[in-house]
């Protein structure tokens, strides 16, 4: 669907409308990312698979909004269609708007979009091993998007290279640059991501599941880099995570999603307080906790996450609800306001005139 | 949430309580081979003189960052690992010195779960192939009797017996742990070793199979060590608890003590590294962070192998004894062991437990929800096998007191 678009327009055209597009539209918008009803589909020998489907959020100037669900439910394919990275084919994102800073990116040329990866928005990904060529150096690595993005010279850029090592926390780091991936720890890789990704001092970062791979202790020391260093450059981060706990601990906001779809949003404080969507219980009462007395059993979410090919139009977690009732099975329920301010939930169960006070 | 008391704690009745399996100063060392002729270079000092025991009908937790030798501890334990020096009593028998048809019979009474559900079971063997080959192996039941055994096996972990004839490649990663789970039950074992189980698992599954492994070990009076990389899973099962770094074991306890008041500073600090799900409790937290990484098993520290990030060490002023002594394991309070020359001041201090001795808050499922569950999971999935086990396996959902429908919209009634 892009395409059409971008044959039309040579890059600096591109550059000039997206100039005139921000100017016009950034001063409207108090938020840095809208993304708006998008979809993202997989077309497979099996069918069309909604792995996004009907997706809407916003995130702020320099806040840090979470990605919360579990393997499949299309937290991962979100952050790619954020930035055309979804592998096509098979997939393709379908329909929807990505307003990031002004400029509606799934309008935006492949060039513009290019020219915006790296520097306007830094991508911190899961395993920093095949993240980074393993070919060639640290220094080498870091300071290619300094001279993309900000066409500074190879002196200057490497100098710039080093001060970011020291900012993440890696020690004697002009010794270090002309070093390769596998001569750091996996802990000293992640730190190399990002300092990657704030290279070129983003407004965004994408962070997809940046500890998992990680100890939990260099997990924590990871994550209170992220967030110093996103508080010190007013980034803002989009936190992509199975780990409630994660969430907890770094996000403003919490989106939850389920089945391609988000089925509750809202402040970090309501989402883990009072949710209000049988999911986000179960999350939440399925985990062995560390604050919590001890005990044998853990309530569960009995069976399996939907396969997304043939949706129906029912709630896509009755079947593994204990709530659910027949209104469930017959409509899929909207996301719609709750008490708080910002606090949305796709439930017939706890809604207004539902089952569930 | 049943109370972890209501079980009775391993020792309470006549037979649990004496050592099962005993380990004995054991080492296991990997020759570092470089060079053309691969000579010798090194050796990782994967597990570096531990003794400690699993008692009958306890669960033991393992737990460490990767790389600390918990896994290889597990291996060895059951002889899957060559240990290099030291030794393993299972019930009696020294195992390191075992001849193979010996060894083999032995090897009925314990068992493995794997990590990866994926990399652990043949692809190329349907479910009831690979449940029943411990069965041949050790010519525990043929004919129609196996056909029979692994129906009751699949039946136990919560699968339909109808899947012995498909493969492990169409189940989801859950099922598949719960295969993983039934061949290691296959041969009655008294001795599970489960190598993080469900660490390879999405959130609501882990609970699921984390249930599966509770109820089957208090059915069958089974006995784990249960490893795992943090200290939030192993809280709910073990009744007592291993901390592991760099191929030692650093602190023993029961969970009670180890998450209460921790003796050894590198425990305080792995509590301190996981996150909880609660954000208030999330800022109020003070965390200590590890600067970084866990040194070399080929060359650890001097001294106490934490010494190089201990945070307590760098409080009392870096004192000598950490750098050129390695501190003993030994009896801090009743059960509770501790390899650290200052044990005494670690306890005293609040670090990494401020934000768990608080009230328990759990958050969930509200009160006023419960009340409204008019259909139990188990009639929705309908996957429950039948037996005992399957009052089990019923959510606790349905332990709530029905109490009277205040008006719901569709007049469905609670249970």
């Amino acid at each position: 669907m892009e395409e059409a678009v971008s044959l039309e327009l040579t890059p600096d055209e591109a550059a000039r409308i997206t100039r005139e597009q921000r100017e016009t539209k950034a001063a409207k918008s108090k938020y840095l990312l809208e993304v708006k009803n998008l979809s993202t589909h997989f077309f497979t020998p099996d069918g069309v698979v909604r792995a996004v489907d009907d997706v809407s959020f916003e995130l702020g100037y320099g806040e840090t909004l979470g990605l919360v669900g579990e393997s499949g439910c299309g937290k991962s394919v979100t952050a790619l269609s954020l930035t055309r990275l979804v592998p096509n084919p098979p997939g393709k994102i379908v329909a929807g708007s990505v307003v990031f800073d002004g400029v509606d990116l799934l309008k935006l040329s492949d060039e513009g979009m290019r020219k915006l990866r790296g520097k306007e928005i830094g991508f911190i990904f899961q395993d920093p091993l095949t993240s980074l060529n393993p070919t060639l150096t640290i220094g080498y690595q870091i300071a290619e998007a300094i001279r993309q993005h900000m066409g500074l010279s190879k002196k200057a850029s490497y100098d710039r290279v080093v001060e970011l090592l020291a900012k993440v926390g890696i020690p004697r780091a002009r010794d270090r640059l002309n070093d390769y991936p596998h001569q750091f720890s996996g802990g000293m890789r992640q730190r190399v991501m990002i300092a990657i990704a704030l290279s070129c001092d983003p407004k965004l970062i994408l962070a997809d599941e940046p500890t998992t791979a990680l100890d939990v202790t260099i997990q924590a020391q990871i994550l209170e880099l992220i967030s110093v260093l996103s508080d010190e450059f007013g980034t803002a981060v989009l936190m992509i995570t199975h780990d409630l706990g994660i969430a907890a601990g770094m996000c403003d906001r919490v989106n939850v999603m389920y089945a391609g779809r988000i089925v509750e949003t809202g402040s970090v404080d309501v989402i883990f307080e009072r949710p209000r969507m049988p999911y986000a219980w179960g999350l939440l009462d399925s985990l062995p906790r560390l604050d919590d007395v001890r005990s044998d059993r853990l309530r569960t979410i009995e069976g399996l996450p939907p396969l997304l090919i043939n949706v129906p139009d029912a709630c896509r977690f009755n079947p593994r609800c204990a709530y659910a009732r027949d209104a469930c099975r017959d409509h899929e329920p909207e996301l719609t306001p709750r008490e708080e301010p910002g606090h949305y939930a796709r439930c017939w169960a706890t809604d207004k005139g539902g089952w569930i006070p | 949430m049943t109370a972890a008391t209501e079980r009775p704690a391993a020792g309470t009745d006549g037979k649990n309580g004496a050592n099962l399996v005993e380990v004995q100063n054991l080492k296991v060392y990997f020759p570092i081979r470089a060079g053309i002729f691969k000579t010798i270079q090194g050796t990782v000092k994967a597990v570096d003189d531990i003794t400690f025991e699993v008692r009958r009908g306890e669960t033991l937790g393992l737990v460490g960052e990767s790389g600390c030798g918990k896994s290889t501890t597990g291996r060895a334990m059951i002889r899957l690992r060559e240990p290099t020096e030291g030794t393993v009593t299972f019930d009696g028998t020294e195992l390191t010195t075992l001849k193979s048809g010996p060894l083999r019979r032995l090897r009925r009474r314990m068992q493995i779960i794997f990590q990866d559900p994926y990399g652990s079971l043949d692809p190329r063997m349907t479910v009831g192939s690979i449940i029943s080959e411990p069965l041949e192996t050790h010519r525990l039941a043929k004919g129609p009797a196996k056909q029979e055994r692994v129906a009751e096996l699949l039946k136990m972990v919560g699968l339909d017996p109808s899947y012995v004839n498909r493969y492990p490649h169409e189940f989801s990663g859950g099922q598949r742990q719960r295969i993983g789970v039934a061949r290691a039950l296959a041969v009655e074992p008294e001795f599970i070793v489960c190598d993080e189980p469900i660490s390879a698992l999405d959130v609501s599954i882990q609970a699921q199979v984390l249930n599966l492994l509770t109820d089957l070990r208090d059915r069958l009076g089974l006995t784990y060590l249960f490893i795992a990389h943090d200290l939030s899973v192993v809280k709910h099962i073990s009744d007592r608890v291993a901390v592991m770094y760099l191929g030692k074991i650093v602190e023993i306890g029961p969970p009670d003590t180890i998450y209460a008041a921790p003796g050894h500073p590198y425990t305080r600090a792995l509590l301190s590294a996981v996150p909880v799900p609660d954000p208030q409790r999330e800022r109020r937290r003070r965390r200590v962070i590890l600067t970084g990484d866990v040194p070399s098993p080929a060359n650890p520290p001097s001294g106490c192998r934490f010494h190089t990030r201990c945070w307590l060490y760098e409080k009392l002023g870096k004192p000598e004894n950490c750098r050129t002594i390695d501190p003993p394991l030994r009896e801090i309070a009743t059960d509770q062991k501790a390899a650290c020359h200052y044990a005494e001041d670690c306890v005293k201090s609040d670090v990494g437990v401020a934000h768990i001795d608080d009230r328990p808050v759990r958050h969930g499922t509200p009160e006023g929800a419960l009340r409204f569950a008019h259909k139990s999971t188990a009639e929705l999935i309908g996957e429950i096998p039948e037996g005992d086990i399957d009052q089990a396996l019923i959510p606790s959902i349905e332990e709530v007191p029905a109490a009277a429908d205040d008006g719901g919209d569709n007049g469905s009634k609670p249970n």
